[in-house]
């Protein structure tokens, strides 16, 4: 549904991306994982045709973006990371006005507007204008707007950056509800937690390629999986829990933290409990988390040197 | 080829009505839009009064040239409107949806043009209460009117292009300022015979001024008398150079909007 081949764009001296390549399939959910400058607006700007690409092509639907500009736009919606609505109006009033510009007609753009607002929970929001919704509900505007016409292809460019955790559950509810309609979704984020959450496959973002791709699954065993983090109370006792623990531990002595790869959540948690026990050393907190993009980052970054 | 014109046009009435919901939002901005002009001519028509080396009534010579320095002025909400467009993400939205590339900034204008209109007749009928009284028919009236509308609509599409060019709401302020010498310098307060020679044929020439003559004279009230090509040639220029900047400005305008993906 997305392919993507040989993508390349340059601002200035700055090549935002080289040579990027993707394929995801109809009906599927993909994230594209990343941190700030590694290219990935960039890619979404070129796939939903607000930006031309200086090299590779790119095809949504069969449609090249570029030469079937008019073909694609027809058949994506679009969730930028600012918010992309009329913040003077209401909600009813921008959604039916991109109804119209939908080409819906003034009715049917009406009883869509409607349906959007119930189905997203913004039915009460009256005459209110936007920029005096929450965070969330405006994202949730937002969404509907790009799904004024049940898009084939949704693109969500960082859906919950600067949202609170309400917001974000909000948001990943209504892409959790529209993946079921067979809607393909390019999804991308700076949190490995979020594209764990919401998608099939991942890829990884640096510097304007691919430098890891796979199901979540596949990732996080490539990458260690889940991490135990152990904080003692006494960081003198940093080195009796080491040579306690049978885990490959990192120690971090300004924190009083213990580290390690987790594979089985459950095992390690009961093996360091077990064995902090037996020698006679307090925890203060202990806890299982998922790895950091800073960790990913490191790993795959040293697996690529 | 007519249905994508006909969905241009539709696009547009689309950008058109969101204006308008703007302004029904914000009602006292409108008013204060309408009021300054009335402001001017008042202050004009009273205090400066015919000491600007006007033959026969100075009121009847002033209205006319106050409805086209109407027709420059204010251009600065309308480029405030467009580059806090660009600045947000719903241009994006627009820019990523099936509609016509241009209706955003034809949209734009056309509602801009509403307000024009609204403002013209308000300066109007000020301009009658304080005692300004065409002689010409219905028919030069209207020819008038419409002059006055066609100069507003070129000076739209500057406006619109020079804030595309500006691109962010700060730099709209430097470019407005722009408009006050041009508005200035012309004919609509005082006669080019009243100025030093260099003056006087930079403000013949001046697109407005040449408005602000063509209406005059199909007012019926004092024109300006002037030997040069472009006085005695101003309904000719008050036509010619709307045309010709609109047909500068608008297809500037337009590909920048389009440039915005590259």
């Amino acid at each position: 549904m997305i392919i993507v081949e040989g993508l390349g764009k340059r601002y200035g001296e700055k090549q935002a991306l080289k040579g990027l390549d993707l394929n995801v399939p109809p009906g599927t959910v993909h994230a594209v994982l990343g941190p700030n400058g590694a290219g990935k607006t960039t890619a979404v700007r070129i796939l939903s045709t607000l930006l031309r690409p200086d090299e590779g092509r790119a095809e949504i639907a069969g449609f090249d973006v570029v030469r079937k500009a008019a073909d694609v736009r027809a058949r994506i919606g679009l969730l930028g990371q600012s918010a992309a609505v009329d913040e003077e109006l209401g909600g009813r009033q921008n959604l039916e006005m991109f109804g119209r510009l939908h080409h819906l007609g003034a009715r049917r753009a009406r009883a869509r507007a409607d349906e959007l607002l119930d189905r997203f929970g913004l039915s009460d929001t009256g005459r209110k204008a936007v920029k005096q919704y929450s965070g969330g509900m405006r994202r949730r505007l937002d969404l509907a707007a790009s799904l004024i016409t049940d898009p084939e292809v949704l693109f969500l460019d960082e859906p919950t950056t600067g949202l609170d955790p309400r917001g974000r559950t909000e948001v990943w509810n209504a892409v959790r509800s529209l993946v079921g309609g067979g809607t393909t979704v390019l999804l991308t984020t700076q949190y490995l937690e979020e594209a764990d959450q919401l998608a099939d496959r991942i890829s990884v973002f640096g510097s304007g390629q691919v430098i890891a791709e796979g199901t979540a699954d596949a990732l996080k065993s490539d990458l260690g999986g889940d991490r135990i983090d152990i904080v003692l109370r006494d960081a003198a006792q940093l080195g009796a829990a080491a040579s306690a623990l049978p885990l490959d531990l990192t120690v971090d002595t300004d924190r009083r933290l213990l580290s390690a790869p987790a594979k089985d959540r459950m095992a390690a948690l009961t093996q360091a409990v077990r064995a902090l026990h037996t020698a006679g050393i307090e925890a203060e907190d202990m806890a299982i988390r998922r790895p950091t993009l800073d960790e990913v980052f490191l790993h795959l970054t040293k697996e690529h040197a | 080829m007519s249905t994508a014109l006909a969905w241009a046009l539709t696009d547009s009435w689309t950008m058109t009505r969101r204006e308008l919901a703007h302004w029904a939002r914000q009602p006292v901005q409108v008013v204060v839009g309408l009021v300054f002009p009335v402001m001017l001519l008042l202050m004009f028509g009273f205090l400066v009064g015919g000491g600007a080396g006007v033959q026969g009534d100075y009121v009847d010579f002033l209205v006319p040239g106050m409805l086209a320095l109407t027709m420059a002025f204010g251009l600065e909400g309308t480029m405030l409107a467009v580059t806090q467009d660009l600045g947000k993400g719903v241009v994006d939205r627009f820019r990523s949806m099936p509609m016509a590339n241009s209706a955003v900034l034809v949209g734009r204008c056309a509602a801009d043009m509403l307000q024009s209109a609204a403002g013209l007749l308000v300066m109007i009928g000020v301009g009658w209460a304080i005692g300004w009284r065409t002689h010409g028919g219905a028919a030069s009236f209207l020819g008038a009117v419409a002059l006055l509308l066609l100069f507003r609509f070129a000076m739209l599409w500057i406006g619109i292009h020079l804030a595309m060019v500006a691109g962010r709401p700060e730099m709209v302020q430097a470019v407005q300022i722009l408009v006050w010498p041009v508005g200035f310098l012309s004919n609509a307060f005082a006669t080019p015979e009243s100025m030093p020679g260099w003056l006087g044929a930079a403000v013949e020439w001046n697109p407005m001024s040449a408005t602000a003559t063509a209406v005059r004279d199909l007012f019926g009230n004092p024109a300006v008398t002037g030997t040069s090509w472009a006085a005695s040639h101003a309904t000719l220029l008050a036509v010619a150079w709307p045309l010709a900047l609109t047909a500068l400005f608008f297809p500037l305008a337009v590909r920048r909007f389009r440039r915005l993906s590259r």
